[in-house]
C-alpha cells in the first residue's frame, strides 16, 4: 500500500438502498441540492437487487397516478432516472459493513470507505424461504423465488404456490395464465389476503387451495418432482404432483447489517421515532426495513420522501464541517 | 455499447451457437423480466470489453419457446456459454459484473 494517508470523501447524504423508499429520498435530497450517494445494491434475480421486490413483479395496478398500471420494472427505472436527473449517484455494489459510532457515518464496500453526514436507510425486505432440505438446490429447477420470472415454463403443468397473503394469491392468479392447475398451500384456514384477492382467487378455476397445510419435503434430483404437504391439524401426509413451487410467505426485513447500531423489534424491523429518526443520529429509516403493517410501494415512496425532509432538517441544524477527511496511516 | 451482441432466433440458433470460433454467452431472457433488463447491460459490456474473447448471443423465450425447453431452461436469466457448440456452463439468475466476470474466467 502507499504511504498517502486515505481520503474519504463525506457526502451529505448515503441512501442505502434502491426501492421506491431510497428513490424517493434520493429524489428529495437530489433535489435539495445534497447530492445523495445511492448504494443500489449487486445485481440478482431475487428481491435484493438494484430497485428492489418491485423487480420481480408485472403489473403494479395501485400506484396512483397510472390509470392503466404499470409494470414493475418500468416503474422503477423511472424513479431511478427521475432521482439520477436530479444528480443523485449510485453504486451498483451491496454494502459489506457499516460504523455508525462515528460521525459522519461510515459505510463499506469491500475495502472502499464511504462516509455520509445523514445516512437514509432504505434495505427493505425479503421473501421468506421454506428452509427445507433441497429448497436451495432447487432453486431454477422447478423452485422459484420470482414467480414473474419463472411462471412462463410452468406453461400446462401443475405447480404450488405456499402462502395466502396478498404476494400469494397476486403470484397464484398469475401463474393461472401459464399453468395447467395452481394449488396454493395455506398453513391456516383463512386467508390474509385482501378481499379482491380472495374472491379473484376464489372464482379462478384453475386454482385449488390446501388448507392448514406446509410443505414439509421437496422431491427431485435435478428439477422439482413433487412436494409432501402435511396437514398441521391432522398430521396427515400427501403427496402434491407438482412441477413448480412459488413460495410467497412473508418477509424479512434487511437489517442485518444493522445489528448492534441500530435499535430494531423482535422481528429485526428498525425502530423509528418522530417520523424517520432512528435510535441513532443522524441516520434515518424509511420503507418496508422499518414498517410491518403497510408494505406498499406507496406508502415506501412516502417513508422515502419523510426520510429526505428529516434528514435535510438535520443537516440544517448541523454545523458544517470540511468535504474531506484525512485519516493518517501507518502503511 | 449496443449492438455488440447477436439476436438469435429459432431459424439461426444451431447456426450461430455451432458457427461460433469463440465461446458464446446466449442470454435467454424475456421483456417481463426485471432481472434480464437489469443484466443486460452488464452483459454487453464484458463482451464490449472482451470481444477478442467471447462473443454475447441473446435468445428472447417468447419468441422462440422451444429452445428454452430444448436447454431445459425454468428460470431467467439462464446464461448459457457454448464452445463449439456444445454447452460448457450454466448460470442461473442476474448477477453483478464482478460476479459474472468470475464464471466466465475459464472462457476469457
Amino acid at each position: 500500500m502507499s504511504d498517502r494517508p486515505v481520503r474519504t470523501e463525506i457526502r451529505d447524504v448515503i441512501i442505502i438502498g434502491s426501492g421506491p423508499a431510497g428513490l424517493t429520498a434520493a429524489i428529495y435530497t437530489a433535489r435539495a441540492n445534497l447530492r445523495p450517494l445511492v448504494f443500489e445494491g449487486a445485481l440478482s434475480s431475487t428481491g435484493d437487487q438494484p430497485g428492489g421486490q418491485l423487480m420481480l413483479t408485472t403489473e403494479v395496478e395501485n400506484y396512483p397516478g397510472f390509470v392503466d398500471g404499470i409494470q414493475g420494472p418500468d416503474l422503477m427505472m423511472a424513479m431511478r432516472a427521475q432521482a439520477a436527473r436530479f444528480g443523485a449517484e449510485f453504486v451498483t455494489d451491496k454494502i459489506d459493513r457499516v460504523d455508525f459510532s462515528s460521525r459522519p457515518g461510515r459505510v463499506w464496500v469491500g475495502e472502499a470507505e464511504y462516509r455520509g453526514r445523514a445516512v437514509i436507510v432504505a434495505t427493505g425486505a425479503r421473501a421468506k424461504m421454506l428452509g427445507l432440505e433441497n429448497e436451495r438446490r432447487l432453486i431454477g429447477h422447478g423452485v422459484s423465488t420470482c414467480a414473474t420470472c419463472d411462471g412462463f415454463f410452468f406453461g400446462d403443468q401443475t405447480i404450488a404456490v405456499v402462502g395466502g397473503g396478498d404476494s400469494a394469491l397476486e403470484e397464484a392468479n398469475f401463474l393461472t395464465k401459464f399453468a395447467e392447475k395452481v394449488y396454493v398451500i395455506h398453513r391456516r384456514d383463512s386467508l390474509r389476503a385482501s378481499k379482491i384477492m380472495q374472491e379473484r382467487s376464489f372464482k379462478n378455476d384453475k386454482i385449488e387451495f390446501v388448507w392448514d397445510s406446509v410443505p414439509v419435503e421437496l422431491h427431485g434430483d435435478d428439477r422439482l418432482a413433487g412436494a409432501t404437504v402435511k396437514n398441521v391439524k391432522t398430521g396427515a401426509l400427501t403427496h402434491l404432483d407438482i412441477t413448480g413451487l412459488f413460495v410467497a410467505i412473508g418477509h424479512h426485513p434487511n437489517t442485518s447489517l444493522f445489528v448492534g447500531q441500530l435499535a430494531m423489534d423482535d422481528a429485526s424491523y428498525l425502530l423509528t421515532h418522530r417520523g424517520t429518526h432512528l435510535n441513532v443520529e443522524g441516520v434515518f429509516a424509511a420503507g418496508d426495513v422499518q414498517d410491518r403493517t403497510y408494505r406498499q410501494a406507496i406508502t415506501a415512496a412516502g417513508s422515502g420522501c419523510m426520510a429526505a425532509i428529516d434528514a435535510e432538517r438535520w443537516l440544517e441544524s448541523q454545523p458544517h464541517e470540511a468535504d474531506i477527511v484525512e485519516t493518517p496511516t501507518d502503511w | 455499447m449496443a449492438g455488440n451482441y447477436v439476436t438469435l432466433t429459432n431459424e439461426t440458433f444451431d447456426e450461430e451457437v455451432g458457427g461460433s470460433d469463440l465461446p458464446l454467452i446466449v442470454d435467454f431472457w424475456a421483456e417481463w423480466c426485471g432481472p434480464c433488463r437489469m443484466v443486460a447491460p452488464v452483459l454487453e459490456q464484458i463482451a464490449a470489453e472482451n470481444a477478442t474473447k467471447i462473443r454475447l448471443a441473446k435468445l428472447n423465450v417468447d419468441d422462440a419457446p422451444a429452445i428454452a425447453q430444448r436447454y431445459n431452461i425454468m428460470s431467467i436469466p439462464t446464461l448459457m456459454v457454448f464452445q463449439d457448440g456444445v454447452a460448457k456452463k450454466r448460470i442461473v439468475g442476474a448477477k453483478g459484473k464482478g460476479q459474472l466476470l468470475e464464471d466466465f474466467a475459464e472462457f476469457l
